[in-house]
Order: structure tokens, then sequence, then C-alpha cells
């Protein structure tokens, strides 16, 4: 049933292609380093209205 | 509503369906219709995911939450980022390579069939059982405020939601989610612009936000360490990571959103853009919540949302005093919420001081009010609903939304509660096509035809059991209380096998079917004799499963850990 494995997806080290990224590492980077900035700021606004 | 109202809740939701069943009425590839059309790009691929998790419950509940409590629930949703990065690397690399229509079809894989079916039984069972809830949950809300029957805004919305899954399957899934997730970012962005347009005049955005904050409505982080507080950044990380890795990870409804792309790199884009917008999405629901409290400050508004519960059972003359206190602790409050911001335009710094300290006296007497009134309400019958937060937001848009603006949010409501929907029935379909029924009846090899008409038909067969039992839900207490329940005592094992499944590749099947089935009797063993918050039954689920796994491997004999290693 299970048809069989993409070719395509064979090599998990695809480029992300994605503008300012070569690697997927940094676009995982990318993400959590928004992450920490989000809760910096959330952490920021809590500051100024709490 | 009006006419206008009508027009735009019926051309939106029942447009959306109908455009999604007549663009993909001519599926004819299993392929397609289990995992979408293939040249999906991410931003398709990233709204569904996003639709999928947000439920109407997410719209009706959240605003009541920052209503209620504060906008610190957020930090719930913390560990979802970093949950969506492991699942990124680890889990969509794997289900991409071996091109499976399931998540349980991994475990067949990685383990044997007996596995498998226990993983896709596991999902089956709690999926199947709360299949009624999203639809009854966001109905009972729906029905009670517009007075509408229960059982034909069920019976309406699930025939809907039936008509354009089982029409074009995941595709229509994906598409519909589109066009929902529209109507639910202009509701939303309506409701936030009408609500800062109605807040007292000089108030605006800043000193309604000064406002809640000091009425201790705005503390978004709390980093105690303090194990009695309910929301900490901590248990947020640590429990969200947890919770989203079961979710996003191994729940067929999820993974069927991302793992049928045009390319593994389209996937993660998707996955990776609920990544970046989810936490400050939650955060703008939940603020919207905080200054709907605000606005309610300065307006008058009902001691008890839930009118529709409280004209039924608050009839005797001790209502009506509890009504009369609460409209004069409201005029007492807001006279001192202008005291504390005339206070603060002086820049008088001790006058501010007694002036936020009366300000917080004069909110804490309202909300013990509030709290007398549910507890009267309570005393006169013990059946009578006491949470009012849901009822919150729909009263404001049922209040003060402009016609026309009504009818674009309750069709928001409807399109949450139908994308949920859709992507939980096909998921279901398509486990009980894939994972059980070609054990009994092998799907036909080259009869494309044949093998969509059997996910079609176990597709409608699980819409029309939500249905009935969203019907027979009417009739039960806390069930929705008694569905998370169960939801948590299946959830951790599940979790526990892909755990297993990825990170431990020395155990075999047998070790973790039979460390699963153990687990899953201690849990439910647990629940029985132990009295801990059921949400802990996910990690001790998991726990167990992986402990029981490692030590069963290390013991069973070689014959029956032969199988270890296989396609990990």
């Amino acid at each position: 049933m299970t048809p069989p494995p993409r070719p395509d997806d064979r090599s998990g080290a695809e480029p992300p292609d994605v503008p300012g990224f070569r690697t997927w590492r940094g676009v995982y980077l990318f993400v959590f380093g928004w992450f920490v900035l989000v809760v910096i700021l959330l952490s920021v606004f809590t500051g100024i209205f709490s | 509503m009006n006419v206008a109202d009508w027009v735009v809740l019926l051309g939106t939701i029942v447009g959306i369906a109908a455009y999604g069943s007549w663009r993909t009425r001519h599926v004819r590839s299993l392929n397609t219709y289990l995992r979408g059309n293939a040249s999906t790009g991410w931003g398709t691929i990233g709204l569904s995911v996003m639709a999928t998790q947000a439920s109407a419950i997410t719209f009706l509940s959240l605003p009541g939450q920052g209503f209620e409590s504060g906008i610190g629930f957020v930090q719930n949703y913390f560990g979802l980022p970093l949950a969506l990065i492991v699942v990124c690397a680890v889990f969509l690399p794997m289900y991409r390579r071996l091109n499976v229509y399931t998540a349980y079809e991994f475990l067949g894989q990685r383990f044997d069939e007996k596995t498998r079916l226990l993983g896709a039984g596991l999902f089956l069972l709690q999926r199947g059982l709360a299949a009624g809830v999203t639809i009854y949950a966001p109905a009972i809300i729906i029905s009670t405020v517009l007075g509408w029957r229960l059982d034909l805004v069920i019976v309406f919305s699930g025939l809907l939601v039936i008509v354009y899954t089982v029409t074009g399957g995941s595709e229509a899934v994906a598409l519909t989610h589109k066009w929902q997730m529209a109507v639910i970012s202009a509701g939303m962005v309506t409701a936030m612009v009408v609500l800062l347009l109605r807040l007292p005049a000089g108030l605006g955005f800043t000193g309604a936000a000064h406002v809640a904050g000091a009425l201790g409505k705005l503390q978004a982080v709390d980093f105690s360490l303090d194990p009695s507080r309910r929301y900490t950044v901590w248990t947020g990380v640590f429990g969200g990571l947890f919770l989203s890795l079961s979710y996003f990870g191994t729940d067929q409804s999820q993974v069927q959103r991302y793992i049928g792309g045009a390319s593994l790199r389209e996937g993660r884009l998707g996955l990776l853009f609920n990544a970046v917008l989810k936490i400050p999405m939650q955060f703008v629901i939940l603020l919207l919540g905080a200054l709907l409290f605000v606005f309610y400050q300065f307006a008058p508004h009902p001691v008890f949302f839930n009118q529709a519960e409280w004209r039924r059972y608050a009839q005797d003359g001790r209502f009506r005093a509890i009504e009369a206190q609460h409209a004069m602790a409201v005029a007492q409050t807001q006279s001192a919420i202008r005291a504390w911001l005339q206070a603060r335009a002086a820049d008088d710094a001790a006058r501010e001081a007694s002036a936020r300290a009366a300000m917080v006296a004069a909110s804490h007497r309202t909300r013990a009010i509030r709290a007398e009134a549910t507890a009267a309400l309570a005393a006169a019958d013990p059946r009578a609903k006491t949470k009012d937060s849901d009822y919150v937001f729909i009263t404001f848009i049922l209040t003060e939304l402009p016609h026309g603006a009504v009818g674009l949010l309750v069709a928001v409501m409807f399109a949450a509660a139908l994308s949920s929907k859709a992507s939980e029935l096909a998921a279901l379909g398509t486990t009980t096509t894939i994972d059980f029924w070609r054990h009994f009846r092998p799907l036909a090899a080259t009869d494309e035809a044949r093998n969509v008409r059997v996910a079609r038909r176990f597709t409608a067969l699980w819409g029309a059991f939500a249905v009935a039992f969203a019907l027979f839900a009417g009739f039960a207490e806390n069930l929705i209380e008694a569905i998370n329940i169960l939801g948590s005592l299946f959830y951790g094992v599940l979790l526990g096998l892909f755990v297993v499944a990825f990170f431990l590749r020395r155990v075999g099947g047998s070790a973790v079917c039979f460390a699963a089935v153990t687990a899953q009797a201690l849990v439910i063993v647990m629940y029985f004799s132990l009295n801990i918050g059921y949400l802990w039954y996910n990690l001790i689920g998991c726990a167990a499963c992986i402990a029981f796994s490692v030590a069963l491997q290390a013991v069973l004999p070689p014959r029956a850990r032969d199988d270890e290693g296989r396609a990990g």
C-alpha cells in the first residue's frame, strides 16, 4: 500500500532555498532566535504595563 | 442578527464549503485524496496547520481567558516553536523518506504491524471520542447566545464539513483552510478595531493597556519557579514542548497537513511559519480579552455573561440584589479608574499610588460580586453552568459590533469549528482506511477509484458518528472535560511509541509494543487510584513507555528482539 520512498526526499541535506540562509540549521537558529526575541519583547511589555 | 449578518455568515461559510467541494469534485487519486495536491506550497501548508489547531473554542475561550485571568496563558505556547523545530528536523524527513500516508505507517516500518495497529488504535480511540466535542463545544455556546436550536446548529455545521471533506479529502481540507483563515483573520482584526474605537474618549490603546496592566491583566511572562503557579515560562516551555511534540509529531490530523506538500522544504517552511506566528497570534487574541476587560469597566455589562443560564436560574430577590451590587461596584470601579488616570496625567506619584490602590480594591470588589453570583447560581441548581468567560467575547460581538460585522464574527466561529473538524475527519478516515481496512480487504493496487471510494466512506462514517455523538453530548454533564481526560490518558503512550522509534534505535517491535500496553495499563490504574492533575498522565505515559521499552529490550530473549533496528 505504501508507495516507495521518494527519491527527492532521501537526502535531508537539501538547501532551504530561503534568502539569507544556506542550511536548515541556520533557519532553525533563526526561528529559535525569533522565539527568544518574542519572549524578551513580552517581558518588556510586562515590565511596561504591569 | 439581521439580513446583512445572515448574508455575510452564509455567504462565507456555505460559500467556502461549496467552493471546496466544487474545486475538488474530480479527485480520483488516493494519493491526492489522502495527502492533498502534490504541488501544495508552504503557505497553504502553514495556513492549514494553523487552521487545524485553531478551533472555535480558541476564538471563544481565549478572549474570555484574557478577560478573566489576563494574558499569562500565552506562556502555554512557549514550547510550540521548539517542538516544531524538532518535528521539522526529525519527524518530517522520516515521514517523507518512507513516503507514508499516516504517522502510524512509520511505526509499522520501524517496528512491526502490531505496533502500528496499536498506535493507530490509540489515535482512533482518542480522536474518535473527541470528534463529537469539536462540533458540540462551539455549537452549545453559539446556540445559547443566539437562541438557535442546538441540534440544528450541530447538524448544519456537521453536514457542511462532511460534504466537502468527503468530496475532496485532504485537498479540499487544505483549500478551504486558506479561505477559512482569511475569514478568521478579517473577523478578528475587525473585532479589535471596533473594540479600540469603542474605548472611552481619550483612553486609547496605551491608556487601556495601562489600566489593564494595573489591574493585573497584562503579565505576559512569569519567571517564577513556584510550582503552585499555573502559568509560568518554565511550565510553558517544558510542558508546552511535550504537548506540542505529541500533537504536531504524532497526531494524524496535523501530520496529514504537512506530509503531502510539493517537497520536504514546503512542509518544513509551513511548520516554521507556525513556529514564528503562533505566539504573537495567541498574544493578540488574549490581549483582545484583556482590552475587553477594560472596555467593560466603562460599559454596562451583566454580572454573569451567560445570560440564558442566568435567566433560567436567577429568579428570586437574592439575584436581583447581586445585580444591583454589581452595577454599583462597576460604577465605583469606573470612578476609581478615572481618578487614577487623572493622577497619572498630573504626574503626582503619591496621589497616583493611593488612586491605584483604590482602583485595585474596587476591581476586586467587582470580581468578588461576580464570584458571589456564580456561587448563587450553583446553589440554585448544581446543574447550572457556572463558567461564563466563554460568553464574554460573543456578548461583545452581538451587542457592540455593527450589522454585517456580527455576521462576519459568527462566521469566524463557524470557520474555526469547520476547519479543525475537517482535519479531524480526514485523519480519522485516512487512518481507518490505511492502517485498519487494508488488513481485512487489501486496497486494489490499480483501481484508484475503488480506493478513493473506500476512503470517502470511512470519512463519511466518522462524520456521521461525530454528529450523532455531538447530538448525544447535549445530555451529558462535564463531557468536554471527560474527553480531555481521555485524551491525556492515551496521548502520552502514543508519544512514547514515537520517541522510542526515533531516538532508541536498538529497541525492537515486541519490546516497544508490550511496553506501550503495560504503560497504558499503568496510566489507567494510576488514574483510578491517584488524585493528580490529568495533564500529568501525558508525561507519565510517555516516560513509562520509554522506560519499559528499554527494560524489556534488555530482558527479552534474542528471538523476540530480532526485529530491532528496522527502517530506523
